[in-house]
């Protein structure tokens, strides 16, 4: 279901352009759950970035679901962010000023779902993450943990196909970062696709496949 | 979008900096609220200039001597080239004038008016018996003067409310003799509590005969002759005809001026315009400013937000989204500024009045819906720029920025 084909990212910057994906093949099945790993600054976020179609790479082709995504508009690809994947940051990426539900609620405001089917399934989700206790909750007010089972009840409201998750646990501590994974592993088991961002091994571990990066390049793992 | 969720979310990112905000707003509430009252303002003078002028009577011309124009302002007389007005002009105007109903040949000048050993230095107007009832004045007590007493120059005097306190006091008036000059004069009427009108305070005037006027004042020079028009219809002809007869009086030369008060009132009208539009003019502009400080605040939330932008699109936030809530939020600015303005400038404009008692204001429904629409434009053109800068954020670049 993601195919991406020769995908090279380079940023102009004033002195020079730095390359920093140079040719990239990878492709991920339906209902898999894959991992990338890789040394700091090899390429892994900016991968991440371009499958989930928030960022445009220099060249190459990325066909997701039979649809070449070069082709797309920009608002077609907010849609696609939308309905289709589901984004985890190592840095939760909530909004402060929002209790836990409006966070969660709001990839439904952007498909125009109704305020009040959006609050339904809001605490629907919260309840999947286990976290129906803290959903009038602000965000500085929950624990690390539970910030990123909120990010992640936020990917997953709009029923995506796809969950990408940028080293979802490296700001928590390894218990925390175990329940975030074990979620992630019943995601996967329903039927969702999963490409993880990690650099610990033992996380890594769990998935079907590991796919090493270095250097803008893939060294394993990429078929 | 569900819009009623994107004003949620302006109230609360506008609520999470209370002050900013309002200070903010301050700018629009100021802006609107000037651009209100000084309309009012303005709308209110030429209400009191017109009911002032009501007041004193309608359908009236007024000759002075000199050639004047209403429209290019009011010259000094030439003594020497420009003929007096006199007593028989205006006897003349009265007999020939077919749309004239009367004229008053009216003298003015000030002379020492002394009761016991009260005395004041007084305005004293000569006129004859008509003048009270063409220019809507009243006796409270006694009665005006006859036709006969001008005509037998008897020396009889009508008080003005506040000359009468100074000289008698509670004390009844009425048939007392005043001294005005060096003769004596006998009270036979004290005038009705008028105020000032229009600059001029009645209560502080004694009319007497304009023949015993010309004996006091030892001239037989006219202030003017104020006319009584039939009816409004007629202003026009009688005009002519004062003039004819005038010119024909005055050796064929126009050396005197009619005005109706329409013109002076039309005078006034184009004054009061230009000066209202001028000041709202510049109040306009400081509405302009207040909508600059709008789009600063809007500039500084954006480049705040920035991240708040970089994680709604990586949502699925379109860039018209993003513009939109930048939009709605700048426009609730002024929008709420808009009304506060409304809501204090018709609070001013209701209390002025108990203050400043000669500036009664008058509330616009025009100038308020220009003012309201005048400041959404102002949020929708200022908050434009800011709204576009954020919704054309690169998403990753948003997410990165720290
Ligand atoms: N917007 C950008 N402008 C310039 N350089 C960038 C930008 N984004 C990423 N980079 C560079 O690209 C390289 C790879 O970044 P990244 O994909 O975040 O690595 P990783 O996630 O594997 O640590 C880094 O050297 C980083 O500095
Ligand atoms: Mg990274």
């Amino acid at each position: 279901m993601i195919s991406l084909k020769d995908i090279k990212k380079s940023y102009v910057l004033p002195k020079v352009t730095v390359e920093v994906l140079k040719g990239i093949d990878l492709e991920v099945a339906e209902k898999e759950l894959v991992a990338i790993m890789g040394p700091s600054g090899s390429g892994k976020s900016t991968l991440l970035h371009i499958i989930g179609c928030l960022d445009r790479p220099t060249s190459g082709t990325y066909i997701l679901h039979d649809l070449d995504v070069s082709l797309k508009t920009d608002n077609e690809l907010a849609e696609i962010r939308n309905r289709e994947i589901g984004f985890v940051f190592q840095s939760f990426n909530l909004l402060p000023r929002f209790p836990a539900w409006k966070n969660i609620e709001l990839p439904l405001l952007y498909s125009g779902v109704l305020a009040k089917e959006r609050k339904q399934r809001a605490m629907e989700m919260l309840r999947k993450v286990g976290l129906s206790h803290r959903a009038e909750h602000y965000p500085n007010e929950l624990s690390g943990g539970e910030q990123q089972r909120a990010a992640i009840a936020r990917a997953l409201i709009n029923e995506p196909a796809i969950i990408l998750a940028d080293e979802p646990t490296g700001n928590l501590d390894s218990r925390s970062g175990r329940e975030i994974i074990d979620i992630f592993r019943g995601l996967n088991k329903e039927g969702v696709t999963i490409v993880l961002v990690t650099h610990e091994k033992e996380i890594a571990e769990q998935a079907a496949r590991i796919i090493t990066i270095r250097d803008g390049v893939c060294q394993d793992g990429c078929y | 979008m569900d819009v009623i969720e994107i004003i949620k979310v302006s109230k609360d990112s506008l609520m999470s900096n209370k002050v900013r905000s309002f200070l903010t707003m301050l700018g629009v509430i100021i802006g609107v609220a000037a651009v209100i009252l000084l309309v009012s303002i303005g709308e209110g003078a030429r209400t009191y200039i017109h009911r002032e002028l009501g007041n004193l009577g309608t359908n009236i011309l007024i000759v002075v001597p000199g050639k004047t124009s209403a429209k290019g302002g009011f010259h000094p007389p030439e003594a020497s080239t420009v003929r007096k007005l006199i007593y028989d002009d205006a006897l003349l105007i009265k007999r020939r004038a077919k749309h004239v109903d009367d004229a008053v040949p009216l003298m003015f000048g000030s002379a020492k008016v002394k009761y016991l050993n009260q005395s004041r230095d007084n305005s004293i107007a000569g006129s004859t018996e008509t003048y009270f009832s063409i220019r809507n004045l009243k006796v409270d007590s006694g009665r005006f003067i006859t036709g006969s007493e001008v005509d037998a120059k008897r020396k009889v005097c009508i008080l003005g409310r506040t000359v009468k306190r100074d000289l008698f006091g509670d004390k009844n008036a009425l048939g007392a003799l005043v001294s005005i000059g060096d003769s004596k004069y006998r009270v036979v009427g004290v005038m009705e509590k008028k105020g000032v009108t229009l600059g001029i305070d009645f209560d502080d005037i004694v009319f007497i005969p304009t023949t015993a006027a010309q004996e006091l004042f030892d001239t037989d020079r006219l202030f003017n002759i104020t006319i009584k028009v039939k009816s409004a219809s007629e202003l026009h002809e009688a005009t002519e005809e004062v003039k004819q007869i005038l010119i024909k009086r005055h050796a064929g030369k126009e050396d005197f001026t009619v005005m109706s008060q329409d013109e002076m009132l039309g005078v006034m009208n184009k004054i009061l315009n230009i000066m209202t539009a001028v000041l709202a003019g510049i109040a306009a502009i400081s509405l302009v400013v207040g909508g600059i400080g709008i789009m600063n605040i809007m500039l500084v939330s954006v480049r705040e937000r920035t991240r708040e932008i970089g994680i709604r699109k990586a949502l699925g936030a379109k860039n018209s989204d993003i513009l939109l809530q930048f939009l709605v939020e700048s426009m609730t600015l002024s929008l709420i500024g808009g009304t506060g303005g409304i809501l204090f400038a018709g609070t001013v404009s209701f209390i002025i009045p108990y203050f400043i008692e000669f500036l009664p204001t008058q509330l616009e429904l025009w100038s308020i819906v220009l003012a309201f629409l005048f400041s959404a434009a102002v949020g929708i053109f200022f908050g434009v720029y800011p709204a576009r800068k954020a919704s054309l954020y690169d998403p990753i670049t948003a997410l990165r920025y720290e």
